[in-house]
């Protein structure tokens, strides 16, 4: 797929700064809370590039992803918890903690493929909230409880809102990794990742240690993910062990699908879909109520479903890989 | 001592499910390498009908068969309707069908009956037996029912044609269809079972983990544990896996509980049940993928 056109994005980033201060001006559209829920869309974002960078560059299916969202948000949680630690300061050590979790985790993941990796990564979500209720972790992640943190401040005495602050420090650190992850695909060892996916022993052959680069981008993918955990627990200001479960992991699923498998401006596209579907499931349900009189409680879960398996039918490159085919076939029909 | 028993016992009967659901899984592996991960909200789906129908007066048997039978036919539709147009997809593919799947019936099951946790009645008397004070008459009449199934399962295989057809077809498609099986039916058909199977477990379970959308996943994690365990592309180790695992996991929160009280120090115990899966999931698959009774696959380049 190509990359996303340049100008485009320097276009969408500037806006992106720029929105919250339109605040003064419309109040009601540009309010706290939409900006709060733009920071999760953000912070979904970067939890999907990271399943993306292991699924759809490097091919390691993962079904587990929200173990590691998990892992980043609880260190993040005890650091601030225990140590007092300021919440920017957790990013790093969520993002080393979760880099090693993950590499040891792609330790035995080198020895699977396709349907197994997708067992042990679905066995690994299933088990995750009994593994942080664990009784001798209790001291540190307050068991069944979960933790319940503050909300992060506005540094420099800045004339921001909390949550107008907390968007920006989101949207810092998402244009950082996004960056990060582009410079990456586009070097040496991007190619070989990419090389890894396509043709596993060619990549072998022409001298690519797959072994490293595969363990390594287990590391990595689950370090973007655990960031977006830890960024969350700020967020959320709160992580209870049951919020980890396996649905978290279908959610990262459901936007690497929709976004695209192996798109990086796809995962934002992802991202934000379904956080957006989430929010508006009570609407949904109204409106299947009201309008269609069905008595049916309509749930995301329900939408996200029969997305997935209609996506894999019509748009196997989720959406902006249709939109892409889409332009390009309306360009040959015009010759 | 007599705890010891008891332990073994619940652990036969617990591994009676996941011997079923692991049948069901290796059922559908062996015939189109897939892992069928909405093996256990199907089952559960299945389990909520049941339910319905008793609560509309059936009786707990009729509603059992018609149950049964309901999954046997919404097994089919699905192969039939969503998997067989995915046939030679990529893996990627195939399991996000599979998890869309799963996500649609654990939905639609927690819209139509909620979300909140249900007691469902067991077949079995409640009157003691000899043998009571080691297994509860329930755990019995799991481990009976699911022997039956089980039983009738391998004399349909073993001595039918139509068995023999499925099997023919899973093992060598090509040569099947050459001598005249309509492959594509058997594996519906073969997904249809899979699905009865798995509702039986979920109907038998149902009375012990009670009932509620969610309660398929642990078991789910065990039943994948089970058939690794015996070798995910065979169905007698599937069973015997199923028991095993079944009383491992008891074993291992026996073991845990008896060192507490000894030693005070907590290591493990029920709490850590889907842990142990998590465990003996990895460790089968990293050291030993082809299971206790499985054949090792070799692979040309």
């Amino acid at each position: 797929m190509p990359a996303f056109p340049k100008k485009l994005l320097w276009v969408l980033l500037a806006l992106a700064f720029l929105v919250p201060l339109l605040h003064p001006l419309f109040p009601d559209v540009v309010s706290d809370y939409r900006l709060f829920l733009v920071s999760t869309m953000i912070i979904a974002a970067i939890a999907v590039l990271g399943l993306n960078l292991l699924t759809g560059f490097n091919g390691q299916i993962s079904l587990g992803h929200g173990a590691f969202y998990a892992v980043g948000a609880y260190t993040a949680a005890v650091l601030m918890d225990h140590l007092n630690m300021p919440y920017w300061a957790t990013l790093p050590c969520a993002a080393v903690v979760c880099f090693i979790v993950g590499y040891l985790f792609g330790l035995p993941a080198l020895r699977l493929e396709g349907h197994y990796l997708a067992l042990a990564t679905f066995a690994l979500a299933l088990a995750v909230p009994q593994i942080l209720k664990y009784k001798w972790l209790e001291g540190l992640t307050g068991g069944v409880q979960g933790i319940v943190l503050s909300k992060p401040e506005v540094p420099f005495g800045l004339p921001l809102s909390e949550d107008q602050w907390l968007y920006y420090y989101c949207l810092i650190v998402m244009v950082v990794l996004y960056w990060a992850a582009a410079n990456m695909l586009d070097s040496r060892s991007g190619r070989a990742m990419m090389a890894i996916r396509d043709q596993y022993m060619a990549a072998d052959t022409m001298g690519i240690d797959t072994a490293l680069y595969k363990t390594v981008t287990f590391g990595i993918s689950a370090a973007y993910t655990g960031i977006a955990g830890a960024l969350s627990a700020s967020a959320i200001a709160f992580v209870a062990p049951d919020s980890f479960n396996i649905f978290l992991s279908i959610k990262f699923l459901i936007g690497l699908v929709v976004g695209g498998v192996g798109s990086l401006a796809g995962s934002v596209v992802g991202g934000i879909f379904y956080v957006l579907v989430d929010n508006s499931a009570q609407a949904l349900s109204m409106f299947v109520k009201n309008d269609l009189g069905l008595q049916f409680d309509l749930s995301a879960y329900t939408v996200f479903g029969i997305l997935l398996i209609v996506l894999m039918y019509l748009m196997p490159m989720g959406i902006v890989g249709g939109v892409y085919l889409a332009v390009r076939r309306l360009r040959a029909l015009r010759g | 001592m007599e705890q010891f028993l008891q332990q073994i016992a619940s652990g036969l009967a617990n591994g009676a499910i996941y011997a079923c659901v692991a049948l069901a899984l290796v059922m559908i592996y062996v015939s189109t390498d897939h892992i069928n991960f909405a093996q256990g909200e199907m089952a559960m789906f299945s389990t909520y009908i049941s339910w319905q129908l008793m609560t509309w007066g059936v009786s707990f048997w009729f509603a059992f068969v018609l149950a049964v039978v309901f999954s046997f036919v919404l097994g089919v539709v699905i192969e039939r309707a969503i998997l067989r147009p995915l046939h030679n997809a990529p893996v990627l593919s195939i399991v996000v069908v599979f998890i869309g799947l799963l996500a649609i019936c654990n939905s639609v099951a927690g819209a139509i009956w909620s979300y909140l946790i249900k007691e469902f009645p067991s077949p079995f008397p409640k009157s003691s037996f000899g043998i009571a004070g080691v297994i509860g008459p329930h755990q019995l009449g799991v481990v009976i029912v699911t022997l039956v199934v089980l039983g009738l399962l391998f004399a349909f295989f073993r001595y039918t044609p139509l068995g023999l057809a499925m099997r023919a077809a899973a093992q060598n498609p090509q040569m099947a269809r050459l001598v005249g099986v309509r492959v594509d039916w058997m594996l519906a058909l073969g997904w249809g079972l899979a699905a009865a199977v798995g509702a039986v477990a979920g109907i038998m379970v149902a009375h012990i983990v009670y009932l509620d959308p969610n309660m398929m996943g642990g078991i789910l994690l065990y039943a994948f544990a089970s058939a690794l365990v015996g070798g995910i592309g065979n169905p007698g180790g599937a069973v015997v896996g199923g028991f095993i695992v079944g009383v491992l996991e008891n074993m291992v929160a026996y073991a845990g509980n008896q060192i507490e009280k000894a030693t005070g120090i907590y290591i493990i115990g029920n709490g850590e049940k889907l842990t142990v899966a998590l465990i003996i999931v990895i460790t089968v698959l990293t050291v030993k993928p082809a299971g206790l009774f499985g054949r090792v696959v070799v692979k040309r380049v």
